[in-house]
């Protein structure tokens, strides 16, 4: 077996699984509440019925507002094909580095914002600008976080840090624990998942991405939604990749890749179980502080740093 | 069922030297009408003010039979209520001219008067002399000019013409480059009703909020004219669908006042147990909207289920979720059976347990309780000008209740607890329905406890041809207040009915002052004022 159909695959893997994915978070939430829920294929129906609709158009749209999904969803599906999942070592491993992966997911979020911006209500604008200043703080928090593994390994490249974390010996290492901390609650930020954001309200006033492709429709919506699916999984994995990467193979062989498939589906619908409960337990923040939430989690993040430096390097 | 007559505020006012008339065709004769004189209407709001009296509500109403027979110099009036807590209500009237009606504003005294009296403006054509606000409020821009559907040349069977027109409300609007609009509404996101919220904003503080209404004006209180009383208490049931009971019953109780007609008792018990039942289910249908604006969604869900099995109790029981059309005048439609009303009992009892379980679970939680404390404060002074009613009032230190007011059956033979609070936040609102949940459950016990045998309706028969009736119910908003007059063949010929929302939305307008925008929808289900209720 060659490793370029495996990474292909393993893209595609991530790419689909996605809506059963949020479909999960979207049954544990139900049945967290009592109730039944949709089914874990509920989401895969809804985009199956937005492709099928007819797409309707702001007057005033200009070509950002018709572009931005494709750019959205093919940013968020370059990010999600160069996380691994299931193999460590694959031929776009060169490209698995977490800077351009938080470049890329930064690229989808420009062009988010510039088409909630573009047909001038005054929602999209509110989302935009307060999608805008979250990321100001998350994304700066998301990098450090990534830094304290990136010094263990003496690189930013995913495939090196994973190959770093599993050739070392498992300890306990306080710095992992402040950096898992800072990127789980990154993770909740940058997906837009309560306590920062409700991605199931219907009140314009409180959306922050809803706000953004509130215009949305038909297929266009359809790529937004779906490309907020993959990014919530793409999340799944970052996290699992950095700071619990056991299992997964370093090259292609067919027991070994069964055996990182199930770990990885295990991991990221553990996971997702986590966020859930989270969800069910929390209401949402006030706005004004998300700010400090998303400082803290920088703060967390810099600890990491810090006890790394002071407990682990001498060590 | 005649009361002594109420002369208290009629000898207030002529100690400050306005006579007035004391009108025989307006019953019941604890909260009389009274006649004065055009020049003393805003003397009459003046004194009112002073004597810490509740503004009501004020209306306007053509000339009614006897106003006719007495020479027919006037065609149009204009009516006043006022309450006071131990005096109860008094209604005042005054004639307007023919010729270009007009009336002084009393805005100045009672802030809540100045919508009432744009909407007077805009369905009679009264011109409101020194209004603090002229613009017209019911009437959007697209009806033709001069068209005042309550007049009575105005032509109600057919459509009006379509009149070419854009926009042109003119919304309170900041001169500062720093200070954005945010339209919202009337189509919203959700299945809300429409309604249309303006908001001016630096940055995510709201600095001024204001309400457009009237995009559910459905032409209630013209639709009204012209029905006997059984088909006017089925209108009045759909004025708002979540306040069925409360309004059926005060059209009901209105019209009994004028026909002089006392219900038997087992049915005012009956009107008791379904105007609590209603309470409790909007409470907690709304206890858990507002969790769920906070993303709390498992609250959301346990109230929703609760709601749901007392609405399929009432289908069973009633006919109806909602408990559309169980009240009529003269008494109720539906009668219990002991198994009945020993289910019904039993479901208070246990959907009031389940609250309370539920309550500690919302209470417990610090991240829902971060939401709704100290958010959307309403002070008390600022509940009081306004006068906020209902639950709303109640958070904010002002305690009007016409159930304790006027202690209309059932209420004259049980004690209502009133919850008194005085934050005035989201989280003190809450908490007032939390309590009114639990108390509506006690006495929806102890009057299962009094039912009496007996029948269920008094006979109806309509009053003479003029005579007019009053009557302030607590519904589940608050006080709705009704008055209706009779005409020819026991049709009615006017009812004005004002909604406890028609006050309450001035409080969101004052909650909101000093809350960031994402924290209005949390604001606006805290009070949820009925649109439906306040566009007619």
């Amino acid at each position: 077996m060659s490793s370029l159909p495996l990474q292909i695959a393993q893209a595609l893997l991530l790419v689909l699984l996605a809506p059963v994915a949020a479909g999960f978070v979207a049954s544990v939430k139900a049945r967290l509440q009592n109730r039944h829920g949709p089914g874990l294929l509920q989401p895969w129906r809804n985009l199956a019925k937005l492709f099928a609709k007819q797409v309707v158009l702001a007057e005033n749209a200009s070509w950002i507002f018709r572009f931005a999904p494709y750019v959205v969803f093919t940013a968020t599906v370059m990010a999600a094909s160069c996380v691994p999942a299931l193999l460590v070592d694959t031929p776009l491993s060169l490209t698995a580095d977490v800077i351009a992966l938080v470049s890329l997911l930064a690229l989808a979020r420009f062009f988010l914002a510039l088409a909630g911006m573009d047909i001038g209500t005054a929602f999209g604008g509110m989302g935009a600008s307060r999608e805008m200043t979250f990321s100001a703080l998350a994304e700066p928090a998301l990098l450090m976080s990534v830094f304290v593994l990136s010094l263990g390994a003496h690189s930013t490249n995913l495939t090196t840090m994973i190959q770093h974390t599993l050739n070392t010996p498992i300890m306990l290492q306080p710095s992992l624990a402040f950096a898992l901390a800072a990127m789980l609650m990154i993770a909740l930020a940058e997906n837009g998942r309560i306590p920062v954001d409700n991605p199931t309200t219907h009140l314009e006033l409180t959306m922050v991405h809803e706000a953004m492709i509130l215009e949305y429709s038909g297929r266009h919506l359809a790529l937004m939604e779906w490309a907020s699916m993959i990014k919530l999984t793409l999340f799944a994995t970052l996290i699992i990749d950095l700071f619990m990467p056991w299992g997964m193979v370093a090259g292609p062989d067919a027991a070994g890749l069964l055996l990182a498939l199930v770990a990885w589906v295990l991991k990221i619908f553990g996971l997702l179980l986590a966020l859930s409960l989270a969800e069910t337990y929390l209401a949402k923040l006030r706005l004004f502080e998300v700010p400090e939430f998303l400082s803290m989690a920088f703060v967390i993040a810099f600890l990491g740093l810090l006890s790394h430096y002071m407990l682990e390097v001498n060590a | 069922m005649r009361h002594l007559a109420n002369t208290w505020f009629a000898e207030r006012l002529g100690d400050s030297g306005i006579r007035t008339i004391y009108l025989a065709d307006h019953h019941p004769a604890h909260m009389p009408c009274l006649e004065i004189m055009r020049l003393d209407w805003l003397r009459a709001a003046e004194q009112a003010r002073r004597l810490e009296m509740r503004f009501v509500a004020v209306w306007a109403a053509g000339a009614g039979c006897h106003d006719q027979d007495r020479g027919a110099r006037h065609g149009l009036y204009a009516y006043m209520a006022f309450a006071h807590p131990e005096h109860c209500h008094a209604l005042l009237r005054t004639p307007l001219a023919d010729e270009n009606p007009s009336l002084p504003s009393i805005a100045g005294e009672f802030v809540a008067a100045s919508r009432m009296e744009r909407h007077m403006a805009d369905m009679f054509g009264i011109t409101i002399e020194a209004a603090p606000d002229a613009r017209p409020w019911i009437r959007h821009e697209h009806w033709p000019r001069g068209a005042h559907p309550l007049r009575d040349d105005f032509d109600g069977k057919n459509p009006m013409p379509p009149c070419p027109c854009s926009g042109d409300y003119d919304f309170v609007r900041s001169a500062s480059s720093g200070v954005y609009e945010i339209p919202v509404g009337p189509v919203h996101a959700g299945i809300i009703e429409p309604g249309h919220f303006r908001f001016l904003a630096v940055g995510e503080q709201i600095l001024n909020m204001e309400e457009r209404l009237g995009y559910v004006h459905k032409g209630i209180e013209r639709a009204m004219q012209g029905r006997d009383a059984a088909s006017g208490a089925k209108l009045a049931a759909r004025i708002s669908g979540d306040s069925a009971v409360a309004h059926a019953w005060a059209f009901a109780q209105a019209s009994e006042y004028a026909a002089g007609i006392k219900p038997p008792r087992r049915a005012s018990l009956i009107r008791g147990i379904l105007c609590e039942r209603e309470r409790m289910a909007n409470h907690i249908g709304d206890i858990g909207a507002i969790c769920n604006d906070a993303a709390f969604a498992f609250m959301h869900m346990q109230m929703q289920r609760l709601r749901e099995d007392m609405a399929r109790l009432h289908q069973e029981i009633f006919g109806h979720r909602l408990l559309f059309d169980t009240i009529v005048p003269g008494g109720v439609t539906v009668d219990l059976g002991e198994a009945q009303l020993a289910r019904l009992e039993r479901q208070t009892r246990a959907i009031a347990a389940e609250v309370e379980h539920l309550r500690s679970i919302y209470a417990d939680h610090p991240s829902i309780q971060e939401r709704v404390i100290g958010s959307g404060v309403v002070s008390v002074d600022d509940a009081r000008d306004i006068g906020l009613l209902g639950f709303a009032g109640r958070a904010s230190g002002n305690y009007p209740d016409a159930r304790i007011e006027e202690a209309y059956p059932p209420y004259d033979e049980l004690k209502v607890h009133v919850a008194e609070g005085k934050s005035g936040d989201v989280a003190t609102r809450v908490w007032v329905r939390f309590e009114e949940i639990a108390d509506s459950a006690r006495l929806i016990g102890e009057m299962v406890e009094r039912m009496p045998d007996g029948p269920i309706a008094a006979e109806w028969t309509p009053p003479e041809p003029g005579v007019s009736g009053f009557a302030a119910i607590e519904g589940w908003r608050g006080e709705i207040a009704a008055w209706v007059r009779f005409g020819e063949k026991g049709l009615i010929d006017r009812y004005f009915v004002r909604d406890p929302s028609v006050i309450n939305w001035l409080g969101l307008e004052l909650a909101v002052r000093e809350v960031p925008v994402p924290d209005f929808p949390l604001n606006n289900k805290s009070f949820n004022c009925s649109y439906s209720g306040n566009d007619l």
